[in-house]
């Protein structure tokens, strides 16, 4: 049971990965691969930060704007010098590797013992309910503190979404889904769909990093390698969203990222508990990936396929 | 009110595609006319109109809006002064945008967009009235994605967009030519009541020599990438379809003379 509710917690903490990579992906179409780097580069900001001794909720603000900041990098590449979206990804990403260990100054910055965000919360949950107090959840013993995160985690969560939803509907929110929609559109309308991919992708960016920044306080550590297949992680979830609720409206979607993301990353724990070899997680999510993007066409063709062979009986 | 000052474009120059789109046109529309610029395949019509628009950069030339040289705007800071309909029913309209977001978006063409609420529900109200006169019933359908509609209803309402806030300068792009023709006679009268109503100086390209006579005050012929022939006034009222075919076969007889002599001088000279 504290496996699953160590599950549902990082599934939530890599929601906002997901918020970002739908962001790119589903809002512009654009296969962003900065992902990669700027997880890695939130969680190092925010980790290096921390040891430094300022306030992990401003560090975590930091990692935030870090990664927006090396989204309008790869945005600029992309609009400015008319470079095709995943090479200006990969360059941004391939930079990053460089920046993320000159702001960490080694590979592995440990948090153990540093006052994080969940450290607060923590420490709430002793005030409330004492210290390491267990309580019985559906039979399963449970310690209070990780319903406390894992609350923690589902406000916070909870509040990026509507934010998202909201900023999505405002003006400038609408414009930029119509540049991902219809750019020629949104031109004649008057709208630099230039500037609106470069914002867009820097927030899509600024998510991600947050979600590092956080999975680094949650789980103790900033790794240098830690970005490494989150951008297949996070399509994984908001391919899984889609299948799950089939609405097409933004609320349901952005709904579905987070619901995907968690899924997800239960799906991984139970195989993982299971037996599968941990090195094995990312091929087998590569390949889950891949037939989530072929599913749909070939469910068309035999549709098709169906429809001819009964018209000609 | 525009003038369009001797511009050339020459896309893909070098290359073996090159291809010398415009070659020194000239134009000046007066405030409030309606011009209707006719020409064959290539004649540089629709590359004029997207000039205008911005779509490229030109090699040579100015574009004068009201006085202002806009030749280096942008094509989405134009924005501001000019609506446009484009010849696809897909290019002026959002498909996975609700109807109501499409108008909502239209009616902020060329302001700022700040983080203000997007769709007030005054503004949805305002939206029915908007649509309304369509008779298409998309009154009760301002949630449903614009991709849903046919391509007339979307040209509609593309048109309905560009003139939501009144442009000084409307171009229409064969917007009927991907039309059946029925829907594009119901757009071509929409397109006149508007520009009626609202006594909007309009450019339109189309290939319908009937449009260009039934409709507008002025005709312009292109023919590779210059202008032809200019019919103003009276002269442009009397004109019937049969002259402009006159008109379009001499140009015809022209091309084949030039190429006849050109291949001729290359046998002795070459």
């Amino acid at each position: 049971m504290a496996l699953l509710i160590g599950s549902i917690t990082i599934g939530l903490i890599l929601a906002l990965l997901a918020l970002g990579i739908f962001i790119s992906f589903r809002i512009f179409d654009f296969p962003d691969i900065t992902a990669e780097g700027s997880f890695t580069f939130g969680a190092a900001t925010g980790a290096a930060l921390i040891v430094a001794g300022v306030n992990p909720l401003l560090a975590s603000l930091i990692a935030f704007l870090a990664g927006m900041a090396a989204g309008a990098i790869t945005g600029l590449i992309h609009t400015r010098f008319k470079i095709n979206p995943l090479l200006a990804g990969i360059l941004v990403m391939t930079a990053l590797y460089s920046v993320n260990l000159h702001v960490m100054g080694k590979s592995n910055i440990p948090l153990l013992n540093e006052t994080t965000v969940f450290t607060w919360v923590d420490n709430f949950s002793a005030w409330i309910s004492g210290a390491d107090t267990k309580t019985n959840l559906l039979g399963w013993q449970v310690a209070v503190k990780d319903l406390w995160l894992l609350l923690f985690c589902l406000i916070t969560i909870l509040s990026f979404c509507y934010l998202l939803w909201w900023f999505f509907k405002t003006n400038i929110g609408t414009a930029m889904r119509a540049t991902g929609d219809n750019d020629q559109m949104i031109r004649a309308l008057g709208v630099n769909t230039n500037s609106m991919i470069i914002l867009g992708i820097a927030l899509s960016n600024g998510f991600i990093a947050l979600a590092g920044a956080m999975l680094a306080q949650y789980q103790g550590f900033a790794d240098v390698q830690m970005g490494i297949g989150m951008m297949v992680w996070g399509l994984a979830s908001v391919i899984i969203g889609e299948a799950i609720i089939n609405d097409n409206s933004l609320g349901f979607v952005i709904a579905g990222a987070v619901v995907g993301s968690v899924l997800f990353r239960l799906l991984v724990a139970i195989a993982l508990r299971w037996g599968l070899n941990p090195n094995d997680l990312k091929i087998i999510t590569a390949l889950f990936v891949f037939i989530a993007l072929i599913l749909p066409g070939i469910m068309k063709n035999k549709r098709k396929r169906n429809l001819k062979s009964t018209a000609h009986a | 009110m525009l003038k369009i000052e001797n511009i050339e474009k020459t896309f893909n120059p070098g290359t073996a595609n090159e291809v010398k789109a415009l070659q020194g046109v000239n134009i000046e529309i007066e405030e409030g006319s309606f011009v209707c610029v006719l020409g064959t395949n290539g004649s540089g019509k629709s590359t004029a109109l997207n000039a205008v628009a911005g779509t490229f950069l030109l090699d040579k030339g100015s574009i004068i809006l009201d006085g202002e040289d806009i030749s280096k705007w942008g094509e989405h800071k134009r924005a501001k002064y000019i609506g446009r309909v484009f010849q696809n029913p897909f290019s002026g309209t959002a498909p996975n945008m609700s109807i109501q977001e499409n108008l909502m978006l239209a009616l902020k063409r060329g302001k700022k967009r700040g983080i203000g609420w997007g769709l007030p529900s005054k503004l949805i109200k305002e939206f029915k009235e908007i649509v309304r006169p369509l008779n298409m019933g998309l009154e009760d359908r301002l949630e449903n994605p614009i991709g849903k509609l046919s391509g007339g209803q979307r040209q509609a309402l593309t048109l309905l967009m560009a003139t939501a806030l009144k442009p000084r300068l409307l171009l229409l792009d064969e917007h009927t030519a991907a039309l059946d023709p029925k829907t594009a006679s119901k757009v071509i009268d929409l397109t006149q009541k508007v520009i009626s109503r609202d006594k909007l100086t309009t450019l339109m390209v189309t290939h319908s020599m009937q449009q260009a006579v039934n409709l507008g005050d002025r005709i312009i012929m292109m023919h590779q990438g210059k202008v032809a022939y200019d019919f103003k006034g009276d002269e442009k009222k009397r004109l019937k379809v049969n002259d402009l075919l006159t008109l379009f076969d001499e140009l015809r007889r022209k091309d084949n003379v030039d190429t006849s002599v050109a291949a001729l001088l290359e046998e002795y000279y070459v």
